[in-house]
């Protein structure tokens, strides 16, 4: 089990000094994802202050390091390409902690880049997984249907009626920070509760908002110690706490498919951070579909199991709210182009720095930024603080 | 195209599509850095030494040597089992970058090859819409 | 770059205190790639006498934490599946000495299971990979081709037949100390200088034995702090000095086809043990060919740029010469699935407990661990040490 009193002395010993997505996001057909890679580096880097020659940690995740540090003309000498899903960024974010801690490094580039929308080829499956044999020939296939699968295990638990609800709240609310974010895919169209209602099935019970957009992407970090932060462009945004791990891959083999592994991680980042939920004013949680921001929540412990309905009632997550949630549009309605995790990280250190313009939370000091990654698998949890 | 081509093929990515097709009318395009004027090898937007976008294409003129070769007798894919044995190579463009390819019109004996010798590109057809440049001697 | 400092601060603070390979190692038909995982996981756990339950840091290639972690019916808090080709799971000790020294896990398991000689499938490649359109077209494909082009030019530089003496030496030298190992592919089969000369073109200018083996295997390793090594079942075989890195992925953007990263990796990981070359009892090189050997020797600082025939000349490393290398057979006549590094890491804590029976050094205190992934690509080098 992860030791706290070490984890306590490295809390904060690291910090975000850069972030950035791809020049264009959104559809991007005459860019290939190492390219968004290398677009979002270079920005992130700029964003910091700090020249690519000073970079010496490679993070990424869907390529190796060797593709994305050759293409960019990086030589690094730590290198991480721990791969679980959407989650991948915010773990990696602990990893580059740890490595700069360590002293394996001192400038870490973590750096992500997808064309969902405009691929031009998929790669094909490894036959000899698990899922290729177990879940893929009944037609489990993707995301949207395991996901939905578990949504409607949570609706007979807590009952149906409620957990629609909370769906569409989640949905609607999301919207609404999009339409304040010119980045937002779905920045000029806003969503009402009758739409959302009325809108077509992609898997029940999922309607098409519950789920994530499919786009192209890049996004980027730059991580270093608190002391070189002090030198850079926008200064630190300190990594205080920060956990990760995960407990199935294959759907039909999660433990309980309402209680995903941030039960773990979400306490483990706050006590490492040694602040409690309350303290926070931002959480931006993975939000691959609606009902992956509720059973988030109720496993981080913003609420009791069941209970999220209640939290995210009458729209408290919107704009104006008491509980501002995924402020960019999140994956719903801002980007998401597979492992969309490193989002969450771009946009809670915009917000700590004051740098949203219309979207801006008053007194951010304290955000949260949570990945998941795989089928509800793999989750990473940091705690990030301004300076 | 030749007939039945069962060996891999590039399938042109957004930032090659220029260069295949160059190859594809005979034309060994590079990617040049207009900051750093130099050219790279392999194509991209964003130039892999200062990371500015400030890049353009030119045409190369062909002209290399050979940085190093081996002469392939066991083949890595079904599709080479004809070819063996081969000759993979890395030549050094007259404009700097190096770059994969094959030799061509060359005895494939370890004497009959030397590292520096002089090579000029040829291209071959393999698809309508690929064409591979590979090199023979100059 | 490294901060010295720092790493000298974290030397030694975590231990292997278990190793292992899958009950059956060569060619396992029966088994699938997952199964040598699970196999070698378990044998590592009880060759260090700690409960599966207690592993929270699982760290892999090639394969997900997901699968491997699930297949074993693990739960982790920290996870790794940075995979840089070979040289993978030496790069994890690296990433696991970090991760238990930052209080993310207590016990990290490496492991490592491919059926190289009996896979059902093949995974398919990205089309988007530099490799892809600007290598494999040509032909030059796989291991054998990309390194006897490196190997081209090396002799270009130094000579053809100072550089084929010593590509035999290496070759008879490993296969006589696989003679040696009842677990080696080759135990029953001695080779000669004139069968070594005789033998057929793979890709000229490698002959066959100049090739490492195509396997089945798993193997696993298991860390913790120096600390909870103390009440393992053998003892902590600790580790001293790590360094990890690349600089490229495709040969034909190698720096110098002469020259791995090895000249970083292994300098760092010397200075943090605080030892020099001649303190070592053993050397591990990953050899994929013998060509790879006699680069790295060089690379790593065991001799200069050129000098390396000579350092291996007269059978120098082999049993009963005064520079043991590649004891367990290494990769040419042991064991190869695809990606070794991690077996260089097993037979090295091995010496150093004194396991290895009839080829067991006398004296073995000190040895290096070394591993190349990719294209001559990415190496990590690792210093261990008996208590």
């Amino acid at each position: 089990m992860p030791v706290m009193d070490r984890l306590k002395k490295i809390s904060g010993t690291a910090a975000i000094v850069g972030v950035a997505e791809s020049d264009e996001i959104g559809r991007t057909p005459d860019k290939g994802p190492l390219e968004l890679h290398a677009e979002a580096g270079r920005n992130a880097l700029a964003d910091a202050g700090i020249d690519k020659s000073e970079v010496d940690g490679v993070f990424t995740a869907g390529y190796s390091t060797y593709d994305v540090a050759e293409y960019m003309g990086i030589k690094p000498h730590f290198t991480d390409s721990t791969s679980v899903g959407g989650s991948s960024f915010v773990i990696h974010i602990a990893h580059a902690l740890a490595a700069i801690q360590a002293g394996y490094c001192e400038v870490a580039l973590i750096t992500h880049g997808q064309t969902g929308r405009s691929d031009r080829a998929r790669a094909g499956g490894n036959p000899g997984l698990p899922s290729a044999q177990y879940e893929t020939p009944y037609g489990i296939i993707g995301p949207p249907v395991s996901y939905s699968m578990a949504c409607r295990r949570y609706m007979h638990q807590y009952g149906e009626d409620k957990t629609r609800e909370a769906m569409a709240n989640i949905a609607i609310s999301t919207r609404k920070w999009a339409n304040k974010n010119p980045r937002a895919f779905f920045y000029d169209t806003p969503m009402t509760f009758d739409e959302y209602h009325d809108s077509r099935w992609i898997s029940w019970p999922f309607h098409l908002p519950d789920c994530c957009l499919v786009t192209d992407a890049g996004a980027a970090i730059v991580i270093t110690s608190t002391e070189r932060a002090r030198s850079t462009k926008k200064g630190a945004v300190r990594i205080l706490g920060a956990a990760e791990g995960h407990d199935h891959s294959l759907l039909h083999q999660m433990p309980d498919l309402t209680m995903p592994f941030g039960r773990n991680t979400g306490p483990q980042a706050l006590e490492m951070a040694g602040i409690t939920h309350s303290d926070l004013d931002l959480a931006m949680i993975y939000d691959s579909f609606t009902y992956t921001v509720l059973v988030t929540l109720e496993s981080l412990g913003f609420c009791k199991p069941g209970e999220g309905a209640d939290f995210v009632a009458d729209q408290r997550t919107a704009p104006g709210g008491d509980f501002p949630l995924n402020t960019s549009g999140g994956g719903l309605s801002y980007t998401h182009p597979g492992m969309y995790g490193i989002f969450t990280v771009v946009e809670a250190v915009r917000q700590l720095r004051g740098e949203t313009g219309e979207r801006q939370i008053d007194d951010c000091k304290l955000a949260m930024a949570h990945g998941t990654g795989g089928l509800l698998a793999s989750t990473g949890t940091v705690i990030l603080g301004r300076d | 195209m030749a007939d039945g081509y069962n060996k891999p093929i590039p399938i042109p990515q957004p930032e090659s599509d220029h260069y295949w097709e160059g190859a594809k009318a005979g034309e060994l395009r590079l990617r040049h850095c207009d900051d750093c004027n130099q050219a790279f090898f392999y194509p991209r937007n964003i130039c892999p030494e200062c990371g500015n976008n400030n890049t353009s294409w030119i045409v190369a003129s062909g002209k290399a040597k050979v940085h190093t070769f081996a002469i392939v007798h066991r083949p890595p894919h079904p599709g080479f089992m004809d070819d063996i044995p081969y000759v993979p190579a890395i030549v050094e463009l007259e404009e700097g970058p190096k770059m994969a390819t094959q030799l061509v019109n060359v005895t494939p004996e370890p004497e009959a090859i030397q590292i520096d010798m002089p090579v000029k590109v040829v291209f071959e057809s393999i698809t309508d819409e690929i064409s591979l440049p590979k090199f023979e001697p100059a």
